[in-house]
Protein backbone atom coordinates (compact mmCIF):
# COMPACT_ATOMS: atom_id res chain seq x y z
CA UNK A 1 0.00 0.00 0.00
CA UNK A 2 1.18 3.49 -0.71
CA UNK A 3 -0.89 5.24 1.95
CA UNK A 4 0.63 8.51 3.06
CA UNK A 5 1.67 9.00 6.65
CA UNK A 6 -1.23 10.71 8.39
CA UNK A 7 -0.55 13.68 10.60
CA UNK A 8 -1.26 11.97 13.91
CA UNK A 9 -1.22 15.21 15.89
CA UNK A 10 -4.28 16.63 14.13
CA UNK A 11 -7.67 14.91 13.88
CA UNK A 12 -8.40 13.55 10.40
CA UNK A 13 -11.75 15.31 10.32
CA UNK A 14 -12.81 18.37 12.26
CA UNK A 15 -16.30 19.77 11.73
CA UNK A 16 -17.33 22.93 13.61
CA UNK A 17 -20.89 24.21 13.62
CA UNK A 18 -21.69 22.99 10.13
CA UNK A 19 -25.08 24.09 8.80
CA UNK A 20 -26.37 23.33 5.32
CA UNK A 21 -29.68 24.78 4.17
CA UNK A 22 -31.21 23.16 1.12
CA UNK A 23 -34.31 24.94 -0.08
CA UNK A 24 -36.38 25.52 3.07
CA UNK A 25 -34.83 22.64 4.97
CA UNK A 26 -31.87 22.61 7.34
CA UNK A 27 -30.38 19.40 5.96
CA UNK A 28 -27.47 19.69 8.39
CA UNK A 29 -28.12 21.72 11.51
CA UNK A 30 -25.18 23.01 13.56
CA UNK A 31 -23.18 19.80 13.54
CA UNK A 32 -19.76 19.54 15.20
CA UNK A 33 -17.49 16.50 15.64
CA UNK A 34 -13.92 15.31 15.28
CA UNK A 35 -12.60 12.01 13.92
CA UNK A 36 -9.19 10.61 14.84
CA UNK A 37 -6.90 9.19 12.21
CA UNK A 38 -7.24 5.48 11.54
CA UNK A 39 -10.71 5.05 12.99
CA UNK A 40 -13.73 3.39 11.43
CA UNK A 41 -16.74 5.56 12.15
CA UNK A 42 -20.33 4.75 11.33
CA UNK A 43 -22.73 7.53 10.42
CA UNK A 44 -26.15 6.07 11.09
CA UNK A 45 -29.60 7.43 10.73
CA UNK A 46 -32.80 7.04 8.76
CA UNK A 47 -33.10 7.96 5.10
CA UNK A 48 -33.31 11.73 4.63
CA UNK A 49 -31.68 12.62 7.95
CA UNK A 50 -28.83 14.54 6.31
CA UNK A 51 -26.14 11.85 6.08
CA UNK A 52 -25.52 12.38 2.39
CA UNK A 53 -25.50 16.18 2.69
CA UNK A 54 -23.01 15.95 5.55
CA UNK A 55 -20.78 13.63 3.52
CA UNK A 56 -20.98 15.81 0.43
CA UNK A 57 -19.99 18.80 2.59
CA UNK A 58 -16.91 16.89 3.77
CA UNK A 59 -15.73 16.07 0.26
CA UNK A 60 -16.38 19.60 -0.93
CA UNK A 61 -19.21 19.06 -3.42
CA UNK A 62 -21.90 20.65 -1.27
CA UNK A 63 -22.48 24.40 -0.94
CA UNK A 64 -22.52 24.89 2.84
CA UNK A 65 -24.31 27.72 4.64
CA UNK A 66 -21.95 28.10 7.59
CA UNK A 67 -19.35 26.26 9.62
CA UNK A 68 -15.76 25.14 9.24
CA UNK A 69 -14.64 21.73 7.97
CA UNK A 70 -10.98 20.75 8.19
CA UNK A 71 -9.77 17.46 6.71
CA UNK A 72 -6.20 16.23 7.18
CA UNK A 73 -5.22 19.76 8.14
CA UNK A 74 -6.76 21.46 5.10
CA UNK A 75 -10.08 23.17 4.47
CA UNK A 76 -12.64 20.83 2.88
CA UNK A 77 -12.74 21.14 -0.90
CA UNK A 78 -9.21 22.53 -1.24
CA UNK A 79 -7.22 21.22 -4.22
CA UNK A 80 -4.59 19.58 -1.98
CA UNK A 81 -7.22 17.12 -0.71
CA UNK A 82 -8.40 15.84 -4.07
CA UNK A 83 -6.03 12.87 -4.13
CA UNK A 84 -6.13 12.26 -0.35
CA UNK A 85 -9.89 11.93 0.16
CA UNK A 86 -11.89 9.17 -1.47
CA UNK A 87 -15.66 9.53 -1.82
CA UNK A 88 -18.26 6.99 -2.84
CA UNK A 89 -21.70 8.42 -3.49
CA UNK A 90 -24.82 6.41 -2.81
CA UNK A 91 -25.54 6.01 -6.53
CA UNK A 92 -22.69 4.12 -8.23
CA UNK A 93 -20.85 6.89 -10.07
CA UNK A 94 -19.06 5.00 -12.80
CA UNK A 95 -19.52 4.77 -16.55
CA UNK A 96 -22.15 2.14 -17.31
CA UNK A 97 -21.08 1.75 -20.92
CA UNK A 98 -17.45 0.88 -20.11
CA UNK A 99 -16.00 -2.31 -18.67
CA UNK A 100 -15.01 -2.48 -15.01
CA UNK A 101 -11.32 -2.37 -15.92
CA UNK A 102 -11.78 0.55 -18.36
CA UNK A 103 -13.53 2.51 -15.62
CA UNK A 104 -10.82 1.82 -13.06
CA UNK A 105 -7.96 2.54 -15.48
CA UNK A 106 -9.47 5.88 -16.40
CA UNK A 107 -9.99 6.99 -12.80
CA UNK A 108 -6.51 5.66 -11.89
CA UNK A 109 -4.99 7.92 -14.55
CA UNK A 110 -6.95 10.91 -13.27
CA UNK A 111 -5.76 10.17 -9.71
CA UNK A 112 -2.20 9.48 -10.82
CA UNK A 113 -2.40 6.09 -9.08
CA UNK A 114 0.37 3.53 -9.64
CA UNK A 115 -0.13 0.99 -12.43
CA UNK A 116 -0.82 -1.94 -10.08
CA UNK A 117 -3.65 -0.05 -8.33
CA UNK A 118 -6.36 -1.42 -10.66
CA UNK A 119 -5.54 -5.06 -9.90
CA UNK A 120 -5.24 -4.32 -6.20
CA UNK A 121 -8.68 -2.72 -5.88
CA UNK A 122 -10.29 -5.39 -8.08
CA UNK A 123 -9.08 -7.95 -5.53
CA UNK A 124 -10.12 -5.74 -2.59
CA UNK A 125 -13.76 -5.67 -3.68
CA UNK A 126 -13.72 -9.21 -5.09
CA UNK A 127 -14.43 -8.24 -8.69
CA UNK A 128 -11.43 -9.89 -10.40
CA UNK A 129 -13.72 -12.12 -12.39
CA UNK A 130 -15.82 -9.26 -13.69
CA UNK A 131 -12.97 -7.00 -14.81
CA UNK A 132 -13.94 -7.36 -18.46
CA UNK A 133 -17.69 -6.95 -17.97
CA UNK A 134 -19.62 -3.89 -19.06
CA UNK A 135 -20.72 -2.15 -15.84
CA UNK A 136 -24.33 -1.71 -17.02
CA UNK A 137 -24.75 -5.48 -17.24
CA UNK A 138 -23.64 -6.07 -13.65
CA UNK A 139 -26.00 -6.35 -10.71
CA UNK A 140 -26.66 -3.36 -8.47
CA UNK A 141 -24.35 -4.70 -5.77
CA UNK A 142 -21.55 -5.34 -8.24
CA UNK A 143 -21.92 -1.83 -9.64
CA UNK A 144 -21.71 -0.42 -6.11
CA UNK A 145 -18.46 -2.34 -5.64
CA UNK A 146 -17.00 -0.90 -8.86
CA UNK A 147 -17.79 2.53 -7.46
CA UNK A 148 -16.15 1.60 -4.14
CA UNK A 149 -13.09 0.21 -5.93
CA UNK A 150 -12.71 3.54 -7.75
CA UNK A 151 -12.40 5.36 -4.43
CA UNK A 152 -9.71 2.93 -3.24
CA UNK A 153 -7.49 3.51 -6.30
CA UNK A 154 -5.57 6.45 -4.91
CA UNK A 155 -5.01 4.88 -1.44
CA UNK A 156 -6.65 7.90 0.20
CA UNK A 157 -6.02 8.85 3.84
CA UNK A 158 -9.72 9.53 4.36
CA UNK A 159 -12.58 7.53 2.86
CA UNK A 160 -16.12 8.87 2.90
CA UNK A 161 -18.49 6.06 1.94
CA UNK A 162 -22.20 6.71 1.50
CA UNK A 163 -24.12 3.47 2.12
CA UNK A 164 -21.48 1.21 0.52
CA UNK A 165 -23.07 -2.04 1.68
CA UNK A 166 -26.69 -1.46 0.64
CA UNK A 167 -28.19 -4.39 -1.21
CA UNK A 168 -25.20 -6.67 -0.77
CA UNK A 169 -25.51 -10.27 0.35
CA UNK A 170 -24.43 -10.92 3.97
CA UNK A 171 -21.19 -12.69 3.03
CA UNK A 172 -20.09 -9.87 0.80
CA UNK A 173 -21.10 -7.32 3.39
CA UNK A 174 -18.96 -9.08 5.95
CA UNK A 175 -15.99 -9.14 3.58
CA UNK A 176 -16.34 -5.41 2.84
CA UNK A 177 -16.48 -4.59 6.55
CA UNK A 178 -13.33 -6.60 7.12
CA UNK A 179 -11.74 -4.62 4.26
CA UNK A 180 -12.79 -1.41 6.03
CA UNK A 181 -11.20 -2.67 9.26
CA UNK A 182 -7.97 -3.56 7.43
CA UNK A 183 -7.88 -0.06 5.89
CA UNK A 184 -8.47 1.54 9.31
CA UNK A 185 -5.71 -0.59 10.81
CA UNK A 186 -3.33 0.69 8.14
CA UNK A 187 -4.08 4.28 9.15
CA UNK A 188 -6.98 5.21 6.85
CA UNK A 189 -9.84 7.10 8.45
CA UNK A 190 -13.26 5.87 7.30
CA UNK A 191 -16.64 7.48 7.65
CA UNK A 192 -19.26 4.95 6.54
CA UNK A 193 -22.95 5.76 6.42
CA UNK A 194 -25.82 3.34 6.68
CA UNK A 195 -29.52 3.41 7.41
CA UNK A 196 -29.34 -0.16 8.67
CA UNK A 197 -28.86 0.17 12.42
CA UNK A 198 -27.40 -3.33 12.75
CA UNK A 199 -24.29 -2.17 10.95
CA UNK A 200 -23.47 -0.13 14.06
CA UNK A 201 -21.84 -3.12 15.72
CA UNK A 202 -19.17 -3.24 13.02
CA UNK A 203 -17.94 0.30 13.73
CA UNK A 204 -15.48 1.54 16.33
CA UNK A 205 -17.42 4.69 16.83
CA UNK A 206 -20.93 5.87 15.97
CA UNK A 207 -22.46 9.14 14.95
CA UNK A 208 -26.23 8.85 15.09
CA UNK A 209 -28.04 11.38 13.03
CA UNK A 210 -31.64 12.50 12.79
CA UNK A 211 -33.25 15.59 11.23
CA UNK A 212 -29.89 17.12 10.40
CA UNK A 213 -28.47 16.85 13.91
CA UNK A 214 -26.11 14.45 15.66
CA UNK A 215 -28.20 12.65 18.32
CA UNK A 216 -25.31 10.72 19.79
CA UNK A 217 -21.57 10.43 19.37
CA UNK A 218 -20.60 7.20 21.08
CA UNK A 219 -19.25 3.67 20.73
CA UNK A 220 -21.49 0.67 19.92
CA UNK A 221 -21.12 -0.63 23.49
CA UNK A 222 -21.69 2.83 24.92
CA UNK A 223 -24.88 3.22 22.91
CA UNK A 224 -26.35 -0.07 24.14
CA UNK A 225 -25.41 0.53 27.77
CA UNK A 226 -26.57 4.14 27.90
CA UNK A 227 -29.95 3.28 26.39
CA UNK A 228 -30.26 0.01 28.31
CA UNK A 229 -31.17 -1.88 25.12
CA UNK A 230 -29.94 -5.06 23.49
CA UNK A 231 -30.06 -4.16 19.82
CA UNK A 232 -29.22 -1.03 17.87
CA UNK A 233 -32.68 -0.58 16.40
CA UNK A 234 -34.19 -0.27 19.91
CA UNK A 235 -31.27 1.87 21.04
CA UNK A 236 -31.99 4.35 18.27
CA UNK A 237 -35.69 4.45 19.13
CA UNK A 238 -34.84 4.93 22.81
CA UNK A 239 -32.55 7.82 21.89
CA UNK A 240 -35.26 9.56 19.88
CA UNK A 241 -37.89 9.06 22.58
CA UNK A 242 -35.43 10.31 25.17
CA UNK A 243 -35.01 13.59 23.30
CA UNK A 244 -36.74 16.72 24.60
CA UNK A 245 -40.30 17.17 23.31
CA UNK A 246 -40.75 19.27 20.18
CA UNK A 247 -38.21 17.41 18.11
CA UNK A 248 -38.85 19.23 14.88
CA UNK A 249 -38.85 18.17 11.29
CA UNK A 250 -35.80 20.25 10.52
CA UNK A 251 -37.70 23.09 8.86
CA UNK A 252 -36.14 26.56 9.07
CA UNK A 253 -37.13 28.53 12.13
CA UNK A 254 -37.67 25.40 14.16
CA UNK A 255 -34.19 25.33 15.61
CA UNK A 256 -35.03 26.64 19.07
CA UNK A 257 -35.57 24.94 22.39
CA UNK A 258 -33.68 21.80 21.55
CA UNK A 259 -31.17 20.21 23.92
CA UNK B 1 -4.79 21.76 -17.06
CA UNK B 2 -2.90 18.52 -17.60
CA UNK B 3 -2.34 16.83 -20.94
CA UNK B 4 -2.32 13.39 -19.23
CA UNK B 5 -5.83 13.91 -17.82
CA UNK B 6 -7.15 15.52 -21.00
CA UNK B 7 -5.84 12.62 -23.06
CA UNK B 8 -7.22 10.06 -20.61
CA UNK B 9 -10.63 11.75 -20.78
CA UNK B 10 -10.60 11.85 -24.59
CA UNK B 11 -9.60 8.17 -24.63
CA UNK B 12 -12.39 7.31 -22.22
CA UNK B 13 -15.02 9.12 -24.32
CA UNK B 14 -13.77 7.36 -27.47
CA UNK B 15 -13.91 4.01 -25.63
CA UNK B 16 -17.53 4.76 -24.69
CA UNK B 17 -18.25 5.46 -28.37
CA UNK B 18 -16.55 2.19 -29.33
CA UNK B 19 -18.91 0.29 -27.04
CA UNK B 20 -21.82 2.00 -28.80
CA UNK B 21 -21.26 1.36 -32.52
CA UNK B 22 -24.80 2.36 -33.40
CA UNK B 23 -24.18 5.92 -32.21
CA UNK B 24 -20.99 6.09 -34.27
CA UNK B 25 -22.91 4.80 -37.31
CA UNK B 26 -25.61 7.43 -36.77
CA UNK B 27 -23.01 10.20 -36.36
CA UNK B 28 -21.77 9.49 -39.87
CA UNK B 29 -24.93 8.18 -41.52
CA UNK B 30 -27.34 10.96 -40.52
CA UNK B 31 -25.46 13.85 -42.19
CA UNK B 32 -24.51 11.55 -45.09
CA UNK B 33 -28.15 10.66 -45.78
CA UNK B 34 -29.31 14.26 -45.27
CA UNK B 35 -26.77 15.55 -47.77
CA UNK B 36 -27.82 12.82 -50.22
CA UNK B 37 -31.44 13.88 -49.75
CA UNK B 38 -30.50 17.51 -50.40
CA UNK B 39 -28.59 16.55 -53.54
CA UNK B 40 -31.64 14.63 -54.74
CA UNK B 41 -34.07 17.48 -53.96
CA UNK B 42 -31.92 19.97 -55.86
CA UNK B 43 -31.13 17.54 -58.69
CA UNK B 44 -31.37 19.24 -62.09
CA UNK B 45 -31.74 22.73 -60.65
CA UNK B 46 -28.64 24.35 -62.13
CA UNK B 47 -26.00 24.84 -59.46
CA UNK B 48 -28.29 24.93 -56.44
CA UNK B 49 -26.57 21.95 -54.76
CA UNK B 50 -23.22 23.66 -55.32
CA UNK B 51 -24.61 26.69 -53.45
CA UNK B 52 -26.56 25.04 -50.60
CA UNK B 53 -24.51 21.84 -50.30
CA UNK B 54 -21.34 23.35 -48.81
CA UNK B 55 -23.38 25.53 -46.42
CA UNK B 56 -25.37 22.63 -45.02
CA UNK B 57 -22.28 20.42 -45.00
CA UNK B 58 -21.15 22.60 -42.09
CA UNK B 59 -24.51 22.90 -40.38
CA UNK B 60 -25.67 19.28 -40.16
CA UNK B 61 -22.54 18.13 -38.25
CA UNK B 62 -22.85 21.18 -35.98
CA UNK B 63 -26.41 20.20 -35.01
CA UNK B 64 -25.57 16.50 -34.57
CA UNK B 65 -22.53 17.21 -32.40
CA UNK B 66 -24.41 19.80 -30.35
CA UNK B 67 -27.05 17.22 -29.45
CA UNK B 68 -24.62 14.38 -28.78
CA UNK B 69 -22.44 16.55 -26.55
CA UNK B 70 -25.27 18.03 -24.52
CA UNK B 71 -26.68 14.57 -23.83
CA UNK B 72 -23.23 13.17 -22.98
CA UNK B 73 -22.48 15.99 -20.53
CA UNK B 74 -25.91 15.77 -18.96
CA UNK B 75 -25.34 12.04 -18.47
CA UNK B 76 -22.11 12.80 -16.62
CA UNK B 77 -24.01 15.21 -14.40
CA UNK B 78 -26.99 13.03 -13.58
CA UNK B 79 -24.90 9.84 -13.29
CA UNK B 80 -22.64 11.42 -10.68
CA UNK B 81 -19.46 10.77 -12.66
CA UNK B 82 -18.84 14.49 -13.21
CA UNK B 83 -19.17 15.13 -9.47
CA UNK B 84 -16.81 12.26 -8.75
CA UNK B 85 -14.25 13.54 -11.26
CA UNK B 86 -14.40 17.00 -9.73
CA UNK B 87 -13.64 15.58 -6.26
CA UNK B 88 -10.50 14.13 -7.86
CA UNK B 89 -7.47 16.09 -9.10
CA UNK B 90 -9.29 16.78 -12.37
CA UNK B 91 -9.14 20.22 -13.97
CA UNK B 92 -12.37 21.59 -15.39
CA UNK B 93 -10.46 22.35 -18.59
CA UNK B 94 -9.22 18.72 -18.70
CA UNK B 95 -12.82 17.58 -18.79
CA UNK B 96 -13.99 20.05 -21.45
CA UNK B 97 -10.96 19.68 -23.71
CA UNK B 98 -11.04 15.90 -23.30
CA UNK B 99 -14.54 15.91 -24.78
CA UNK B 100 -13.47 18.38 -27.48
CA UNK B 101 -10.54 16.15 -28.53
CA UNK B 102 -12.67 12.97 -28.60
CA UNK B 103 -15.60 14.49 -30.48
CA UNK B 104 -13.14 16.41 -32.67
CA UNK B 105 -11.72 13.08 -33.85
CA UNK B 106 -15.26 11.80 -34.44
CA UNK B 107 -15.99 15.04 -36.34
CA UNK B 108 -12.98 14.53 -38.62
CA UNK B 109 -14.18 11.05 -39.59
CA UNK B 110 -17.71 12.37 -40.06
CA UNK B 111 -16.55 15.31 -42.21
CA UNK B 112 -14.27 13.13 -44.34
CA UNK B 113 -16.99 10.59 -45.11
CA UNK B 114 -19.76 13.11 -45.72
CA UNK B 115 -17.70 15.47 -47.89
CA UNK B 116 -16.25 12.49 -49.75
CA UNK B 117 -19.83 11.53 -50.66
CA UNK B 118 -20.74 15.12 -51.56
CA UNK B 119 -17.76 15.72 -53.83
CA UNK B 120 -18.00 12.19 -55.25
CA UNK B 121 -21.36 10.50 -55.91
CA UNK B 122 -23.52 13.50 -54.98
CA UNK B 123 -21.63 15.63 -57.52
CA UNK B 124 -21.04 18.79 -55.49
CA UNK B 125 -18.51 21.27 -56.88
CA UNK B 126 -16.92 24.38 -55.38
CA UNK B 127 -14.64 26.97 -57.01
CA UNK B 128 -12.26 26.99 -54.03
CA UNK B 129 -10.26 24.16 -52.50
CA UNK B 130 -12.37 21.11 -51.56
CA UNK B 131 -10.16 20.25 -48.56
CA UNK B 132 -10.93 23.63 -47.04
CA UNK B 133 -14.62 22.67 -47.09
CA UNK B 134 -13.66 19.63 -45.00
CA UNK B 135 -11.71 21.86 -42.62
CA UNK B 136 -14.71 24.16 -42.17
CA UNK B 137 -17.03 21.15 -41.65
CA UNK B 138 -14.73 19.84 -38.88
CA UNK B 139 -14.53 23.29 -37.32
CA UNK B 140 -18.34 23.56 -37.37
CA UNK B 141 -18.74 20.12 -35.77
CA UNK B 142 -16.29 21.17 -33.07
CA UNK B 143 -18.23 24.38 -32.60
CA UNK B 144 -21.35 22.24 -32.11
CA UNK B 145 -19.49 20.24 -29.44
CA UNK B 146 -18.26 23.39 -27.72
CA UNK B 147 -21.71 25.02 -27.74
CA UNK B 148 -23.21 21.78 -26.43
CA UNK B 149 -20.69 21.69 -23.58
CA UNK B 150 -21.32 25.26 -22.49
CA UNK B 151 -25.10 25.14 -22.88
CA UNK B 152 -25.62 21.78 -21.17
CA UNK B 153 -24.69 23.39 -17.86
CA UNK B 154 -28.03 25.18 -18.04
CA UNK B 155 -30.02 21.97 -18.42
CA UNK B 156 -31.03 19.94 -15.41
CA UNK B 157 -33.11 17.32 -17.22
CA UNK B 158 -32.94 15.45 -20.52
CA UNK B 159 -36.12 17.20 -21.69
CA UNK B 160 -34.48 20.58 -21.25
CA UNK B 161 -31.23 19.51 -22.89
CA UNK B 162 -32.98 18.31 -26.03
CA UNK B 163 -34.93 21.56 -26.30
CA UNK B 164 -31.76 23.62 -26.20
CA UNK B 165 -31.16 22.46 -29.76
CA UNK B 166 -34.17 24.33 -31.20
CA UNK B 167 -33.57 27.17 -28.72
CA UNK B 168 -29.91 27.79 -29.54
CA UNK B 169 -29.42 26.38 -33.02
CA UNK B 170 -32.62 27.04 -35.01
CA UNK B 171 -32.56 30.85 -34.58
CA UNK B 172 -29.01 30.80 -35.93
CA UNK B 173 -30.18 28.67 -38.84
CA UNK B 174 -32.86 31.25 -39.68
CA UNK B 175 -30.45 34.18 -39.47
CA UNK B 176 -27.27 32.71 -40.95
CA UNK B 177 -28.05 33.64 -44.54
CA UNK B 178 -29.26 30.34 -45.97
CA UNK B 179 -32.93 31.28 -46.13
CA UNK B 180 -32.54 35.00 -46.81
CA UNK B 181 -29.12 36.55 -47.54
CA UNK B 182 -28.01 38.33 -44.37
CA UNK B 183 -27.73 41.70 -46.14
CA UNK B 184 -31.43 41.49 -47.03
CA UNK B 185 -32.56 40.82 -43.45
CA UNK B 186 -34.38 43.59 -41.54
CA UNK B 187 -31.60 45.76 -40.12
CA UNK B 188 -32.04 44.68 -36.47
CA UNK B 189 -31.86 41.01 -37.46
CA UNK B 190 -28.90 41.75 -39.72
CA UNK B 191 -27.02 43.17 -36.75
CA UNK B 192 -28.01 40.24 -34.54
CA UNK B 193 -26.70 37.86 -37.19
CA UNK B 194 -23.22 39.33 -36.66
CA UNK B 195 -23.29 37.99 -33.09
CA UNK B 196 -24.06 34.40 -34.08
CA UNK B 197 -21.28 31.93 -34.87
CA UNK B 198 -23.26 30.06 -37.53
CA UNK B 199 -23.35 33.20 -39.72
CA UNK B 200 -19.56 33.02 -40.09
CA UNK B 201 -19.55 29.24 -40.51
CA UNK B 202 -21.98 29.54 -43.43
CA UNK B 203 -20.22 32.56 -44.92
CA UNK B 204 -16.91 30.67 -44.90
CA UNK B 205 -18.36 27.90 -47.08
CA UNK B 206 -20.03 30.49 -49.32
CA UNK B 207 -16.62 32.07 -49.86
CA UNK B 208 -15.26 28.67 -50.90
CA UNK B 209 -18.19 28.12 -53.27
CA UNK B 210 -17.73 31.42 -55.06
CA UNK B 211 -13.99 32.19 -54.93
CA UNK B 212 -11.29 30.10 -56.57
CA UNK B 213 -8.57 31.59 -54.37
CA UNK B 214 -8.70 31.86 -50.59
CA UNK B 215 -10.42 35.18 -49.92
CA UNK B 216 -9.61 37.49 -47.03
CA UNK B 217 -13.21 37.18 -45.91
CA UNK B 218 -12.78 33.39 -45.68
CA UNK B 219 -9.77 33.80 -43.41
CA UNK B 220 -11.67 36.27 -41.22
CA UNK B 221 -14.68 33.90 -41.06
CA UNK B 222 -12.53 30.94 -40.02
CA UNK B 223 -10.74 32.98 -37.35
CA UNK B 224 -14.09 34.15 -35.93
CA UNK B 225 -15.52 30.60 -35.89
CA UNK B 226 -12.35 29.40 -34.15
CA UNK B 227 -12.72 32.28 -31.69
CA UNK B 228 -16.31 31.27 -30.87
CA UNK B 229 -15.08 27.68 -30.51
CA UNK B 230 -12.38 28.58 -27.97
CA UNK B 231 -14.69 31.00 -26.13
CA UNK B 232 -17.48 28.46 -25.71
CA UNK B 233 -15.01 25.78 -24.56
CA UNK B 234 -13.72 28.24 -21.96
CA UNK B 235 -17.30 29.08 -21.00
CA UNK B 236 -18.06 25.34 -20.78
CA UNK B 237 -15.16 24.93 -18.34
CA UNK B 238 -16.29 27.84 -16.16
CA UNK B 239 -19.88 26.63 -15.94
CA UNK B 240 -18.73 23.37 -14.30
CA UNK B 241 -19.24 23.64 -10.57
CA UNK B 242 -17.35 21.61 -8.01
CA UNK B 243 -19.85 22.58 -5.34
CA UNK B 244 -23.59 22.34 -5.95
CA UNK B 245 -26.49 23.36 -3.68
Amino acid sequence: MTSRTPDLAAPAVCVEHLTVVRGRTRAVDDVSFELDSGTLVGLLGPSGCGKTTLMRSLVGTQVVSSGIITLLGETAGSPGLRDRVGYVAQVPSVYGDLTVRENLSYFATILGAPSDAVERVLADVDLDHHAGSIVERLSGGERARVSLATALLGSPSLLVLDEPTVGLDPLLRRSLWSLFHRLAASGTTLLVSSHVMDEAERCERLLLMRDGRILADTSPEGLLSSTVTEDFESAFVALIEGEAPGTGDGVLGDGEGRP
Amino acid sequence: MSWRRTRATAGRVLRQLRHDPRTVALLVAVPAVLMGLLAWILHGRDHDFDTFGPQLLGIFPLIVMFLVTSVATLRERTGGTLERLLTMPMGKADFVFGYAVAFGLAAIIQALVVSGLCFGPYGMAVRGEAWLVVVVAVLDALLGTALGLSVSALATTEFQAVQFMPAFILPQLLLCGIIVPRTELPSVLHWISYLLPMSYAVDATQQLSTHAAVSNQFVVDVIIVAGFLVASLALGATTLRRRTP
